[in-house]
């Protein structure tokens, strides 16, 4: 292949490969998607790769070909791993035969998540060694190194890139060459079965591991101690990468600590870094972990070595870290001054929030709702998805956002508190197969009188178009059963579902009053294909009957229409036909004409 | 401008624009490019829920194998802005003396539409004239009309940024970049709207001299 622009998520997946990876399993999450992706897509032939229902079933999938020699990997964004961590917390106990490779990305920011969570505490916590990548080309090393360590510790491997490794690009040198692995395949053995008696044994196992974790880790190249003084600075994933930038622009040497293993700490080569230093800076984004293991070997070691970082107040503990904000703190702790440019007050800005895409059916849906619900009290739940972005102005129909599958039970709660409110909850189609079908057992068995909105826009959009099980394909490009959610809502015992194109305005109004006025669980899917699926036929423009009156901007807040120079115009290169606007003009001052 | 190659140059470019407008692949074309001539190149893109009509921003890092992904601020040897407003809020980031490609096209988000934020052109735009010494405004936007499709607004603004003659590599090392990324299919789209945007900028200089 030769020197390539690779993102690190590309780089993790062709690192896998050549790692001779057999099975790739996953859920799609901001920043971690195009990992998976990006196997599928490279597939010399003989890996399995899926997108699975859930980060759940992801992992007993990747677990169950672990245990049967197969080197796996799984991957998923932070949040996921709380959905895996049922599965994670036992299997760190059972361990595995095949090296297998937990991939959880982390979104420092945030940027695309409803957490800052760190996973280096569920490795902590699971007692899980981590490898926390602060390039891409070093993530493209980590992966191949995270098969081999977890086959030779026998336990599951985190490797833990954060949203600026995913998705920051580097120039890499890779060859074709590719490590050959050979699943033994399953042998029965009493170790798969976790018994109380058995948890025990391993419990004290897993914990006698730690320690002999830290002295490979102290071994690696991917921590490393450069420099000397009484000063330190200890760093790791991208924080590393400002650290260095900001000692070169200050022209300062001290001693540094780039660590690639937070947990466990390298122990003999945090001591060698911490002799004779009196204070040490750390530098690591989301949560102080490597703050504390430190702070914690210095107290156990009885060393007198100052750690400063998050908990000392040097550095912020939520937000990602940016080179300004690392060379200032650094310059502070050396006692140097800094050569802060003088800013320009900025003009005021145009305040550009992302939004429902031009002709997104979920615009449609969330307004036909807010129609059918014109005058009654209601309160709208909603999920993870790009129809969280309904909580916008105009249409503001999104009350709560919880997590994954939420929308359908947090709608429970509040009816069962507000019995006189309609409780309206809105969840898309990946998400329904996600942990919505949970949530709609729970409303039938207990008779919640709540209306569920599946806004069914034959996708998992948001994080770029994977397929789900209700597509009938899957990522091995084979065609599979397409499940039926009408079918799965009915078997669940939901007795009043409807089903209707969104972008028919009248009559998704009614079906939603019908479904409301109904006296238990009611379901209404919405059907209607994502954009991003098709090519647009037919552009709206405004014509000569236009008042001005706005309505199709302030009822809609479609990004496609603006004014300009006091006039309504759609822009053409934007606009995808849905007509909701034209259902909205109240003068019929808006039309179609065929694409042409 | 000599654009002769020189691997070891360090130069950091900023794209600046709004989810939808093709500023991922602008930075993957000048990354490749940079690459294409032997040097190291970084870059870092956004990617996810702004990608919805949000504010997007690459950054490309060429030459610098031991910097982080993003460009420090007032550090960007050059800004490409995809959409006016977009340039003055990436203008922090670009260094004195910097040199800023400003496709005046305006998309106006729904807040401003709404009311609920001001889009003042005119302040806009007085604001990076009033800040920036080596600009160049251009009409992206029918620019790429006039190539075949308004899509194409990111490869006319990398033709006009080639012309400005600031980039540290040659507008055949970035030709053959397109060339070798973009679908067959679009390939002669792309190479006209390169030209166009190339042209425009030259063709201002003239008028300059």
């Amino acid at each position: 292949m030769g020197k390539k622009l690779l993102m690190g998520n590309e780089a993790i997946a062709l690192g896998a490969i050549k790692a001779g990876v057999n099975v790739v399993t996953g859920y799609p999450g901001t920043p971690s998607t195009e990992v998976l992706e990006t196997v599928a897509h490279n597939n010399p032939g003989d890996i399995y790769v899926e997108w699975s229902v859930n980060e759940k079933s992801a992992m007993e999938v990747a677990a169950g070909a672990a245990y049967s020699g197969a080197r796996t990997m799984v991957t998923m964004k932070q949040v996921g791993l709380n959905v895996a961590s049922d599965p994670l917390m036992s299997l760190a106990y059972i361990g595995v035969k095949g090296g297998m490779v937990v991939l959880v990305a982390d979104d420092p920011g945030p940027f695309s998540s409803q957490t800052e969570q760190d996973t280096r505490h569920f490795a902590r916590f699971s007692n899980l060694p981590v490898l926390d990548p602060a390039t891409p080309e070093e993530a493209f090393e980590m992966v191949r190194y995270a098969f081999e360590l977890s086959e030779l510790v026998e336990l599951p491997v985190f490797l833990r890139p954060t949203t600026r490794v995913c998705h920051a690009c580097a120039t890499i040198d890779i060859d074709d060459s590719r490590a050959e692995h050979k699943p033994e395949g399953f042998v029965k053995d009493p170790k798969w079965v976790i018994f109380p008696s058995l948890a025990y044994r391993k419990h004290l196992h897993i914990e006698q591991l730690q320690h002999k974790l830290g002295e490979i880790f102290s071994g690696l190249d991917f921590n490393k101690v450069c420099g000397d003084g009484k000063l330190g600075i200890a760093a790791s994933g991208v924080a590393y990468t400002y650290a260095v930038e900001a000692l070169d622009r200050l022209q300062a040497q001290v001693k540094v600590f780039k660590v690639g293993t937070p947990y466990p700490l390298p122990g003999a080569k945090a001591e060698e870094f911490l002799s004779g230093l009196e204070q040490v800076l750390v530098f690591e984004e989301l949560d102080p972990v490597l703050e504390e293991e430190l702070a914690m070997l210095c107290a156990s070691t009885g060393k007198n070595t100052k750690i400063l970082g998050k908990k000392s107040g040097n550095l912020p503990f939520a937000g990602e870290y940016t080179f300004e904000l690392v060379y200032e703190a650094l310059a502070k702790f050396l006692g140097l001054q800094t050569d802060a440019a003088p800013k320009a007050a900025l003009p005021e800005l145009p305040v550009r929030q992302p939004v429902l895409c031009a002709g997104c059916p979920h615009r449609a849906s969330f307004y036909a709702v807010k129609m059918a619900m014109k005058g009654q009290k209601a309160v709208f739940t909603g999920d993870i998805g790009c129809y969280t972005l309904g909580n916008a102005k105009p249409l503001e129909m999104v009350d709560t956002c919880l997590c994954m599958g939420a929308g359908i039970t947090v709608a429970q709660g509040i009816k069962r508190t507000e019995p006189g409110t309609q409780c309206i909850a809105f969840i898309g189609d990946s998400t329904f197969f996600h942990t919505g079908i949970p949530g709609i057992v729970n409303a039938v068995y207990n008779k919640t009188d709540i209306t569920i909105v599946i806004l069914d826009n034959s996708t998992t959009a948001m994080t770029g178009h994977q397929p789900h099980p209700g597509i009938g394909r899957t990522m091995m490009d084979s065609i599979s059963e397409k499940i039926d959610i009408y079918g799965v809502v009915k078997a669940c015992g939901v007795k009043h579902i409807a089903r209707g194109n969104p972008l028919d305005l009248k009559n998704s109004v009614e079906l939603i009053k019908e479904a409301a006025d109904f006296k238990g669980p009611s379901v209404v899917i919405f059907e209607a294909p994502c954009i991003a699926l098709f090519k647009p036929v037919v552009k709206n423009t405004v014509g000569e009957n236009c008042r001005k009156c706005k309505k199709c901007i302030t009822e809609i807040g479609c990004p496609a229409i603006s004014t300009s120079d006091g006039n309504v115009v759609i822009e053409p290169s934007l606009c995808y036909g849905c007509g909701l606007c034209i259902n909205v003009c109240p003068f019929n001052a808006i039309g179609g004409s065929q694409n042409g | 401008m000599d654009n002769k190659a020189n691997i070891d140059q360090k130069y950091d470019i900023l794209i600046a624009g709004v989810g939808g407008q093709g500023t991922v692949l602008a930075s993957r074309l000048i990354a490749a490019a940079a690459i294409g001539q032997g040097s190291f190149a970084r870059t870092s893109e956004t990617i996810g829920m702004s990608q919805r009509g949000g504010c997007v921003v690459s950054h490309v890092r060429i030459g610098s194998e031991k910097a982080g992904s993003i460009i420090p601020m007032a550090s960007a040897d050059m800004i490409i802005a995809f959409e006016l407003s977009e340039a003055a809020r990436s203008l922090p980031r670009l260094k004195k003396g910097g040199c800023c490609i400003v496709n005046t096209q305006i998309i106006k988000p729904v807040s401003a539409s709404l009311g609920t934020s001001q889009y003042d052109i005119n302040k806009i735009t007085d604001y990076i004239r009033d800040n920036v010494g080596r600009i160049h405004f251009i009409d992206g936007y029918a620019i790429a009309n006039e190539a075949g499709s308004v899509k194409a607004v990111n490869v006319v603004l990398l033709g006009a940024a080639a012309a400005a003659g600031q980039m540290p590599f040659s507008r055949e090392t970035i030709e053959q970049a397109i060339i070798e990324n973009v679908p067959q299919k679009f390939r002669e789209l792309n190479q006209k709207a390169f030209k166009l945007g190339y042209d425009c900028i030259i063709k201002e200089k003239s008028n300059c001299s």
